[in-house]
């Protein structure tokens, strides 16, 4: 490989950094969604790189990265339901302001 | 031809603190999308040329335009003076960068199990996409199947849950 | 000899310049040369096509079109340049600037990026991948992001409601437009354009994937799908003159509007580009060469295309929907079913068998969706 393994290991792990940060940090809920898509993919990055420097049938990792792609997108697509769901009852979307047990 | 792979990987990384820290949600979910293209061109580089296409096909295409939706539904144009991030800015970072460094320190001393011959051999194929046709649908075929049906369920969830209450 | 002129042009060029350049210069004036060609083509494409669907479309509505600039009007694409770059470019007060500006130049990106994998001729493909059509599907579906910024950095109404009409519309005939690309993948077992248009070669013509019962059905799927991509009628509900003003592009004026313009045309030569590609043979043909056989076939497509702007009225939104997600898609489903059969069973067998299956359907289909379809009118005092 002409750019070492490491650095694409390090490359993914700041990615994932960065969408822990935006997990934990942000109000707007799809906001949090996004970050949690920044997540899935750094583990993406990893696995294609691991499968590139490390095993003989280098689809293993790639087909790991489809599922892991097709999930994330259904995730997102409940995640969004439940959000646009949320909204009309209680017109917000922030995730400060939805903290009562009952509405 | 290592520095545009560097670059590459610094202005993705640039895009993806853009993704956090905007205020905007609309201008949050297009860095995410320059994000998703530039980890696009990474899978390139690693000559994994179907998941590249299918990256951009799924998420760019589908996911983003899905991401889009919901924020044109749901947000009002007086949201964009409030404040975007929560009260836990300071604890979110400081531990952010101390996992980074650990993660850091530990990938550079582990000793990967790296094959000088792996990295011959998928140079000099360009059957990607059949190697993965066959293999999703002889050794992996079970988990195939099992993504059928959580895709199917997934559709009918979320139209149901999205669905407005007809009136009684 | 004249089937493969510009090849040997770039050929020679390329040559001359190895004598005194090293070899990675080469490499990168080679690349540099397929751009310029592309970049070079496709606004042209786009000029003469605006002509051509001026004049087509008048003859159909039994005038002539445009012809007082130039003989028979040919000049009138640069009189409709001179005017789109004079005119005042008008951003609205409210508008976001960042967004509005760059949403033009984004929309133009993935239409001349499809470019690269279109065989013009026998070796004549830009970048020959070997996912060929899986790069053109996957880059066409980035172009629905664009109109999403275009309608909300607007802040209007009818752009809005414009560009969310436009991209539902668009990322529902994209599903049925991947589908039906399938059964050829199925049956050549490779996603290289160049290789598709091989694997049709031969006996004059008869072995194009249009004359099998999957390939017919397939390329209707594909053109319609095509159609309703590039907003043009009757699909064209997202730019609707007499219903939302213009809808996602209303607050663009001048060269912008120009590219968005461009954009559309562009996309409809890369479809019937396509089409012509991947169902009739691309550059295969007997006596002309392979270049002149490719623009002919994508040009009668796109006379196709024209013709159904000046026949056709427009679709209402909900029937448009209807048509993708209740008829269009269940039929791809069974569309790849049959070209399975007719990848495994023997040739006579097969063609009965599979268009049988295809006729059926189609029926079947039909009858489901006969609840959504509107009555024949009766008109009392009609006659």
């Amino acid at each position: 490989m002409i750019v070492p393994l490491e650095h694409f290991l390090i490359f993914g792990a700041i990615i994932f950094t960065i969408g822990l940060y935006g997990t934990l940090v942000r109000r707007n809920l799809i906001g949090v969604l996004i970050s949690i898509e920044l997540i899935l993919n750094s583990v993406n990055v990893n696995l294609v790189a691991f499968s590139k420097a490390t095993s003989m049938a280098p689809e293993t990792g790639q087909i790991f990265a489809v599922f892991v792609i097709a999930m994330a997108a259904a995730a997102v697509a409940v995640g969004l339901a439940i959000v646009i769901a949320l909204y009309r009852v209680q017109k917000t979307v922030l995730a400060d302001e939805v903290n009562l047990l009952k509405w | 031809m290592q520095f545009a792979i560097y670059a590459l990987m610094v202005i993705s990384v640039v895009w993806a603190v853009c993704a956090v820290t905007l205020r905007s949600l609309f201008h949050s979910a297009l860095c995410f999308t320059a994000v998703l293209l530039g980890i696009a061109g990474i899978f390139v580089v690693l000559h994994a040329e179907f998941l590249a296409a299918v990256q951009v096909l799924i998420y760019v295409g589908a996911v983003m335009t899905l991401v889009i939706f919901a924020v044109m539904l749901t947000e009002r144009l007086t949201d964009v003076s409030v404040r975007a991030n929560n009260q836990q800015i300071w604890i979110g970072l400081l531990g952010g960068v101390a996992f980074l460094t650990l993660l850091i320190k530990v990938i550079l001393v582990t000793p990967w199990p790296k094959h000088p011959d792996a990295v011959a051999a998928t140079v000099m194929t360009s059957e990607n996409t059949k190697h993965i046709g066959i293999a999703l649908l002889s050794q992996y075929v079970f988990p195939f199947e099992v993504l059928a049906v959580v895709l199917t369920a997934v559709i009918i969830g979320a139209v149901v849950i999205a669905k407005k209450d007809k009136p009684a | 000899m004249i089937d493969q002129l510009f090849v040997n042009i770039k050929q020679g060029g390329l040559q001359l310049l190895g004598g005194f350049l090293p070899e990675w210069a080469v490499i990168l004036v080679s690349i540099m040369m397929s751009i310029g060609i592309l970049a070079a083509l496709g606004p042209l494409i786009m000029m003469y096509l605006t002509l051509m669907e001026r004049k087509v479309v008048g003859r159909m509505q039994n005038r002539i079109g445009p012809n007082r600039v130039g003989k028979f009007g040919l000049l009138q694409p640069l009189a409709d340049g001179i005017k789109m770059l004079t005119k005042e470019d008008i951003v609205p007060v409210n508008a976001d600037k960042v967004v509005h500006f760059l949403a033009p130049i984004l929309i133009v990106v993935p239409a001349l990026l499809a470019f690269a994998v279109i065989p013009f001729g026998r070796n004549m493909t830009a970048v020959d991948l070997n996912i060929g059509v899986l790069f053109f599907l996957a880059v066409s579906s980035t172009g629905t992001l664009a109109i999403f910024m275009a309608s909300w950095s607007s802040r209007n109404k009818y752009s809005l409601l414009g560009g969310m009409r436009a991209v539902a519309q668009m990322i529902s005939y994209e599903v049925p437009m991947v589908m039906s690309v399938v059964p050829i993948l199925v049956v050549t077992g490779t996603m290289s354009t160049h290789a598709i248009v091989e694997a049709q070669g031969g006996w004059g013509g008869f072995r194009w994937f249009l004359f099998t019962p999957w390939g017919f059905a397939s390329a209707i799927i594909f053109f319609l799908c095509g159609v309703a991509e590039t907003n043009r009628s009757p699909f064209d509900l997202p730019e609707a003159e007499s219903e939302i003003i213009a809808g996602f592009h209303t607050e663009y004026s001048g060269m912008k509007f120009a590219l968005f313009y461009m954009a559309e045309f562009m996309n409809t030569f890369t479809i019937c580009a396509l089409t012509a590609t991947l169902f009739l043979g691309g550059w295969q043909g007997p006596l002309l060469p392979s270049w002149l056989w490719f623009f002919l076939k994508t040009y009668s497509l796109i006379f196709v295309m024209m013709w159904f702007r000046g026949t056709l009225p427009r679709f209402r939104v909900d029937q448009m929907m209807g048509l993708a997600w209740k008829f269009l898609l269940p039929f791809t489903f069974v569309n790849i079913g049959v070209a399975g059969v007719w990848y495994f069973a023997p040739r006579n067998t097969a063609a009965v068998v599979c268009t049988l299956i295809l006729a059926v359907t189609f029926w079947i289909l039909t009858k489901l969706n006969r609840i959504y379809t509107p009555e024949k009118r009766v008109y009392s005092f009609g006659d």
